[in-house]
């Protein structure tokens, strides 16, 4: 066990979720505990996207639930998910800033919102998180002047702006360099290790699964569930399941 | 001296100014009460000018980056005023935090200064140089256009026919419903008003040549290009802006696709075929709401009302004013494709070309018909 801490503080709970008649995932229950990397893995279509989408409360379940923190998200009125929300941090697959601002007043639209802080003190905090980012100078410049792997820094950037206490990321590392996605990586690390930020991450990304993941899921379409939970190096090993061992050794099935 | 407040920190300062400062902080130092903290830590160095400053965060129980950023700033501030700066009991979580903040970054300057509003005369140039450089553009688009098009005239089976059969649904068989209550309501409208005044003269009768003539001259023609440059000509824009911002046109590009032909062409014959239609639809049901008037309003029968119509239009009339819908059908689908060919960034762009695209439309259209205006004055006579 990679994480000496085992307190869950994100509990999901016989979750099935269904777009219209098709279901994508058929009772899925997992924790994730303060302060780890948690990792949710599987091919392409295997409801990974759609876990996450439920587990930030974008998409009600179809049955079950997701506590976060002690609360229930699906049941939560606006005002508690409000609240929530404001401790939740998402980096996006597409890193989804907005285009017609700058960084600097990407990362600072969370912190208008969520807080009453003067200007002055949100410009030195959004300097602070730039700089946690290694973009330190870049802020009056717009997203589309940055290369792929600054924009997705500057995601993170944004996504860490009210000191989440929950960070999840989809497919981060997707169209980026290798130099690049291992530069994230170690962002990342200190990050979780600095921060103490619990992470939740879906991806495929075999390099950035051995390199961050401390406990993972599995989760494959034919079963629309999960097919296998441990530690990346124990599912590579000690894993009997065809699918998982061409997961993790890059076979076609 | 003690200090206590209601936040989720407490703040112990000992000390006397020349000589050390004791500062404990206890509790969590977080984003929710950085203001205060910042304001508490700094004055410490501030107002109470100590010999040295040595804080003690043995009693936090946590600590996000704004706190960590408030011990740096206090730390940057006290070293700027000479006082020497000491921080204590930092457990080794926090002090992960401390290191990946980058003291630097927090004093340094933005790489490029926020912008600032050029002088007046750099931004007419600015200006003029954009509007020539649209113009430009737009000459060179019809001028592909044009050449795309006569190459699909020689070559008719190059033409996406399936794709010009779903634009003309689109922008003409969709559109009728709108087209049909707005002219039926203009021409109640135009009627009624008219026949207020003429009622005076007794000249009811005439409200069907001023329907008429209105509506086939003018109005049919424009009422309907500005109802399809807003549903159509902004959809063209859109639906190309995006395709753009997506690789989707560069893709089309490396396919050996010429992106003019492929996705211009069809939208700019289409509308060529359903706009004159349209207007043909806009002239009956604006003269279909004077009938309306005229029989409920003004006594007149059926019969008189619609030989009225038959006697003040013209054959001639009729066909330019189908004339004059082709032109504002190839102005609308043409300047839609190509301020969707225009767009670069992402959704704003997209935003920008669609707004460009109805407005250089209805601008357009309104300088063709002054132009038509004009010749055909001398064409009449």
């Amino acid at each position: 066990m990679a994480s000496s801490n085992t307190e869950p503080v994100i509990i999901v709970e016989g979750l099935t979720a269904r777009y219209g008649e098709v279901t994508i995932l058929q009772d899925v229950s997992f924790e994730v505990y303060r302060g780890e990397r948690f990792m949710i893995l599987g091919g392409s279509g295997c409801g990974k996207s759609t876990l996450l989408k439920h587990m930030i409360g974008l998409i009600k379940p179809h049955a079950g639930r997701v506590v976060i923190d002690g609360v229930d998200i699906t049941r939560a009125d606006e005002e508690t998910l409000h609240r929530v929300r404001s401790r939740i941090g998402v980096l996006f697959q597409a890193d989804a800033l907005f285009g017609s601002m700058s960084l600097a007043e990407n990362v600072s639209l969370p912190l208008a919102e969520y807080t009453d802080l003067p200007p002055e003190l949100i410009r030195e905090i959004v300097r602070m998180k730039l700089g946690l980012v290694n973009l330190a100078g870049y802020d009056n410049h717009m997203p589309s002047e940055l290369s792929g792997g600054m924009r997705k820094r500057a995601g993170l950037a944004r996504a860490m702006a009210l000191d989440p206490t929950f960070l999840f990321y989809d497919e981060p590392w997707a169209g980026l360099d290798p130099v690049t996605a291992a530069e994230l990586d170690i962002l990342i690390r200190s990050l979780n290790e600095g921060i103490g930020t619990t992470m939740v991450f879906v991806t495929q990304e075999l390099a950035s699964i051995f390199s961050l993941g401390q406990r993972v899921i599995m989760l494959h379409k034919d079963v629309k569930g999960i097919i296998a939970r441990g530690t990346p190096q124990e599912l590579r090993e000690t894993s009997s399941d065809p699918r998982v061992n061409h997961f993790f050794n890059r076979q076609a099935d | 001296m003690p200090e206590m407040n209601h936040r989720g920190y407490r703040l112990h300062v000992e000390g006397a100014p020349g000589a050390q400062a004791a500062v404990r902080l206890e509790g969590r130092l977080a984003l929710e009460d950085l203001k205060a903290l910042m304001a508490d830590l700094q004055a410490v160095p501030v107002k109470m000018k100590p010999r040295e400053i040595a804080v003690d965060v043995a009693g936090v129980e946590y600590l996000d980056s704004a706190g960590a950023m408030a011990l740096i700033e206090m730390e940057n501030l006290s070293r700027s005023l000479g006082i020497p700066f000491e921080l204590l009991g930092v457990s080794e979580k926090d002090h992960g935090l401390l290191c990946l903040i980058d003291r630097e970054a927090l004093q340094r300057p933005p790489l490029r200064p926020e912008s600032e509003r050029p002088a007046i005369v750099v931004r007419l140039g600015e200006v003029a140089r954009r509007q020539y450089r649209d113009v430009l553009e737009i000459m060179t688009f019809v001028g592909e256009l044009v050449a795309a098009l006569a190459y699909c005239l020689v070559h008719p089976r190059s033409i996406r026919w399936e794709e010009v059969k779903f634009y003309m649904k689109r922008a003409g068989a969709d559109g009728l419903p709108i087209v049909a209550l707005i002219s039926l309501l203009l021409g109640l409208i135009m009627a009624f008003m008219s026949s207020l005044q003429l009622k005076q003269f007794g000249a009811n009768l005439y409200v069907a040549n001023l329907v008429t003539i209105a509506m086939v001259r003018e109005l049919g023609p424009i009422m309907t290009a500005i109802l399809v440059a807003g549903r159509s000509g902004s959809a063209f824009a859109a639906e190309i802006g995006t395709m753009v911002v997506n690789d989707e046109v560069n893709a089309l590009v490396t396919m050996g696709f010429d992106p003019i032909r492929f996705l211009a062409v069809p939208k700019v014959l289409a509308a060529m075929v359903v706009v004159p239609i349209l207007t043909v639809y806009a002239d009956f049901f604006a003269i279909l709401g004077g009938l309306i008037v005229g029989i409920t309003g003004l006594d007149l029968t059926a019969f008189t009302y619609i030989q009225q119509t038959k006697s003040s239009i013209r054959v001639f009339d009729f066909a330019t004013s189908l004339v004059k819908a082709v032109v504002f059908a190839m102005l609308i689908s043409g300047i839609g494709c190509q301020r969707g060919f225009q767009v670069r960034g992402g959704a704003e762009g997209v935003g920008m070309s669609t707004t460009s695209a109805v407005v250089s439309a209805i601008f357009l259209i309104i300088v063709a018909d002054s132009a038509f205006a004009i010749m055909l004055h001398y064409v009449r006579h």
